[in-house]
């Protein structure tokens, strides 16, 4: 490990020597479904870090297919603690490296980075205050969320990330009750509101995008987060081989809008679909979430809720050039990579 | 030769003293009554450089132990503290760290666990630890938790599995008493080094990268949960071993199990921490009327001492176990069914009876431990008959 992993293009990653060797952060061999979002974006993560990295796993799927004793598919140092504490625990480690290079137990300064994954169940419930603390405490690692709208490793029951109406193992589709009744909780904005150096929302189907934001996210010390849906095949119940096309599609519906957010004031929506399609579309390709179709009151308070939030983020976007401008800060330079500012 | 000198210090005073000492590498720390002011102390020492330790303040005790379990596992020395509900809060993440083999040493300031909430001690915090595959020392006074802590930090690290110090909220946390502090060369000699790695396969080493907290399936649980009972069966020798050495620079024994007149007595009371004064000066008592009493002291409550505790109850014809918590199992307290072990191996199987005591803070007299000997006795010669094995004492009914 520790060598240099310059992915940019998937062409790129398919022609690396190491690509189906042992040098990926997360090797081959692990034990995720055929169609698996979490893969790609774990890759497109930790490809995107040029350092040697210590990665922290929450319980869920991620965790339970990677380390089975007695083998693991982690090329790098990995822990897993519990489903609740991961950002206590990467924090911590963080700061032992602190003490430890302090202490000259360390000898030499390696730079090692920290990224912590979790599902939503392990970010959105039952990790927050863990994670909402380890914010406070200023810690410096990287955050994501791969975000399957649900708890699948269990076999599917709703999370606070599940969108209304969606069918799960706890909000079934019954004769009073059409799935889940609540609108998905929007931690995205949540985590903005800690003001932390860096906060996006990312689609593992543009890969430049999330590999671009984690090298945004690195380079900046403090506590950064990402959040990534990650279709499920399993649980959503589409094919496998059309996860990518789920997450065009949840992009291009603007269902989940990926935009990034410096310091938490500074907003900027990177992706804006010149011709939205309709939710109608997203929604269909999902049999867990299909039945909505047919209870027109239902599907108008998914679409108002992705207009309104929509919305939102355009007038964040606007109300951030213009607060820039008030500042004097360059509005574009705040987004781009520091080599692109040099 | 060590240095020492004698000042007055409360029990949450003498183990920050030890922690300053020992300059751990981090100390992960959430306010809980009677622990609080412990880790309040302990700031002053960091605010004002005189460690190197990093604080961490987490957002509840089920993270302070994440947090320690993640420090721990970089490579770190780390400790933590808390009490009562705060200890019940961690369980799931205690035995998270004994099944990864990291040391970390956790003050336990005893206290009652809710409902109805109480702030004092007794030892349902400590008994909630007692399956977690933790050492655990229990200590009577705040020169017993200052030499066990220093001593704690050792056994933790030799052995690999993490330790539990205990002491009794308020009674000792709180009570101010001459303590023997040893000068902080000694002590940073005595538990070795700062500039090395504790564990064998740090996380941040990353040449070399390491897995910790891998799923385990039927094929494999066992196997893992078996390494771990061997191994906890060789913490017997790392602690006779660490009490040995501490006896070099400390001018102190110390045994699994404490005895006090125990060699011709009859009868024998048993307790652990702060009550142990108590119980030998009903020792005293009951001598001086003639009775053959003796007391013994649990010093190592995990891995529990069943052998040595057999031996010394060899030749008594009774024994009261004093329990300073419930089970509410319709047996007794929990050092009551360690104590029945420990009778089960002994020679003679002297009679057992069960007294629980001291619960939430309740105030221990010489009276109360009077009885229980009284009771015993009675039993025991058949003067009195028993439908139960346990009773409370000092209950107003």
């Amino acid at each position: 490990m520790a060598k240099k992993r310059p992915i940019a293009l998937l062409s790129e990653l398919a022609s690396h020597k190491d690509t189906f060797g042992g040098d990926m952060p997360l090797a081959p061999g692990h034990r995720m479904c055929i169609g698996c979002g979490i893969p790609p974006i774990v890759n497109e993560v930790l490809l995107a870090i040029d350092k040697p990295t210590v990665v922290a796993t929450a319980t869920g799927c991620l965790e339970v297919t990677t380390g089975v004793y007695p083998v693991t598919a982690w090329n790098t140092p990995w822990i897993h603690v519990n489903f609740q504490s991961t950002g206590a625990v990467i924090g911590a480690i963080d700061v032992a490296y602190q003490v430890l290079k302090k202490k000259g137990v360390l000898k030499e300064d390696e730079g090692i980075e920290f990224v912590a994954f979790g599902g939503d169940g392990g970010t959105y419930d039952i990790g927050f205050q863990a994670l909402s603390a380890a914010v406070e405490r200023g810690h410096n690692f990287l955050y994501v969320c791969y975000n399957n709208e649900g708890y699948q490793n269990t076999g599917y029951q709703r999370s606070s990330a599940t969108p209304i109406g969606a069918y799960s193992k706890t909000t079934p589709v019954g004769k009073v009750r059409v799935g889940k009744q609540e609108p998905r909780k929007d931690l995205t904005m949540i985590m903005a509101a800690h003001g932390i150096p860096y906060v996006a929302q990312a689609s593992p189907h543009i890969f430049r995008d999330l590999t671009r934001k984690t090298k945004k996210a690195i380079s900046m010390p403090g506590f950064k987060f990402i959040n990534v849906l990650e279709p499920c095949t399993l649980s959503w119940r589409f094919s496998p081989e059309d996860t990518m096309r789920l997450a065009k599609l949840a992009v291009e519906t603007r269902y989940w809008p990926v935009f990034e957010v410096i310091n938490g004031k500074y907003w900027k929506v990177n992706i804006k679909p010149k011709r939205p399609k309709p939710i109608e579309e997203y929604i269909a390709a999902q049999p867990r979430w299909k039945h909505v179709l047919k209870y027109p009151e239902v599907l108008e308070r998914i679409q108002k809720e992705v207009d309104e939030k929509w919305n939102l983020l355009l007038h964040l976007e606007e109300m951030s050039k213009k607060l820039a401008e008030e500042e004097g800060v360059d509005y574009e330079s705040l987004f781009k990579l520091p080599e692109e500012n040099a | 030769m060590a240095q020492k000198k004698v000042i007055a210090l409360t029990g949450n005073q003498a183990a920050a003293e030890a922690m300053r000492q020992i300059n751990f590498d981090i100390a992960a720390v959430y306010p809980i009554s009677p622990q609080t002011e412990l880790m309040g102390f302990f700031a002053e020492y960091v605010a004002n450089g005189e460690v190197d330790t990093e604080m961490i303040a987490v957002d509840g005790e089920h993270s302070a132990m994440a947090a320690c379990i993640g420090a721990a596992a970089a490579g770190a020395r780390v400790i933590t503290a808390s009490a009562g509900p705060g200890i019940a809060y961690m369980v799931e993440n205690l035995y998270v760290a004994s099944g990864m083999r990291l040391p970390i040493v956790l003050l336990d300031v005893n206290r009652a666990l809710s409902a109805p909430l109480s702030i004092h001690c007794d030892h349902a915090d400590s008994m909630l630890t007692r399956d977690t595959s933790w050492i655990s020392l229990f200590s009577e006074n705040a020169q017993e938790a200052y030499h066990n802590i220093i001593m704690a930090t050792k056994i933790s690290e030799k052995a690999l599995f993490p330790i539990i110090v205990n002491y009794d909220g308020y009674i000792v946390s709180h009570s101010i008493e001459d303590v023997e502090i040893l000068d902080d060369e000694t002590v940073r000699n005595f538990v070795g080094p700062s500039d090395i790695h504790r564990i064998p396969y740090p996380l941040l080493d990353v040449k070399k990268p390491v897995t910790y907290g891998a799923t385990a399936q039927p094929d494999y649980y066992t196997e893992c949960k078996y390494q771990q009972h061997v191994d906890f069966l060789k913490v017997y020798d790392i602690v006779r071993e660490v009490f040995n050495e501490f006896a070099e620079i400390a001018d102190v024994k110390y045994d699994f199990i404490e005895e006090y007149k125990t060699e011709d007595a009859e009868y024998i009371g048993i307790s652990m921490g702060s009550s142990f004064g108590t119980l030998k000066d009903v020792v005293d008592i009951l001598r001086n009327q003639g009775k053959k009493v003796g007391a013994i002291k649990i010093r190592l409550f995990r891995p529990f001492p069943v052998k040595e505790l057999a031996e010394a109850l060899s030749n008594a014809k009774g024994v009261a176990v004093l329990d300073r918590a419930d089970s509410f199992d319709g047996i007794g307290g929990p050092l009551f069914k360690d104590v029945s072990t420990a009778v089960m191996m002994s020679q003679n199987r002297p009679f057992i009876h069960n007294f629980i005591y001291g619960l939430g803070g309740r105030e221990v007299k010489e009276e109360d431990f009077l009885k229980a000997f009284d009771r015993l006795e009675r039993l025991e010669k058949g003067i009195e008959t028993r439908d139960r094995f346990v009773e409370y004492l000092q209950v107003r009914e």
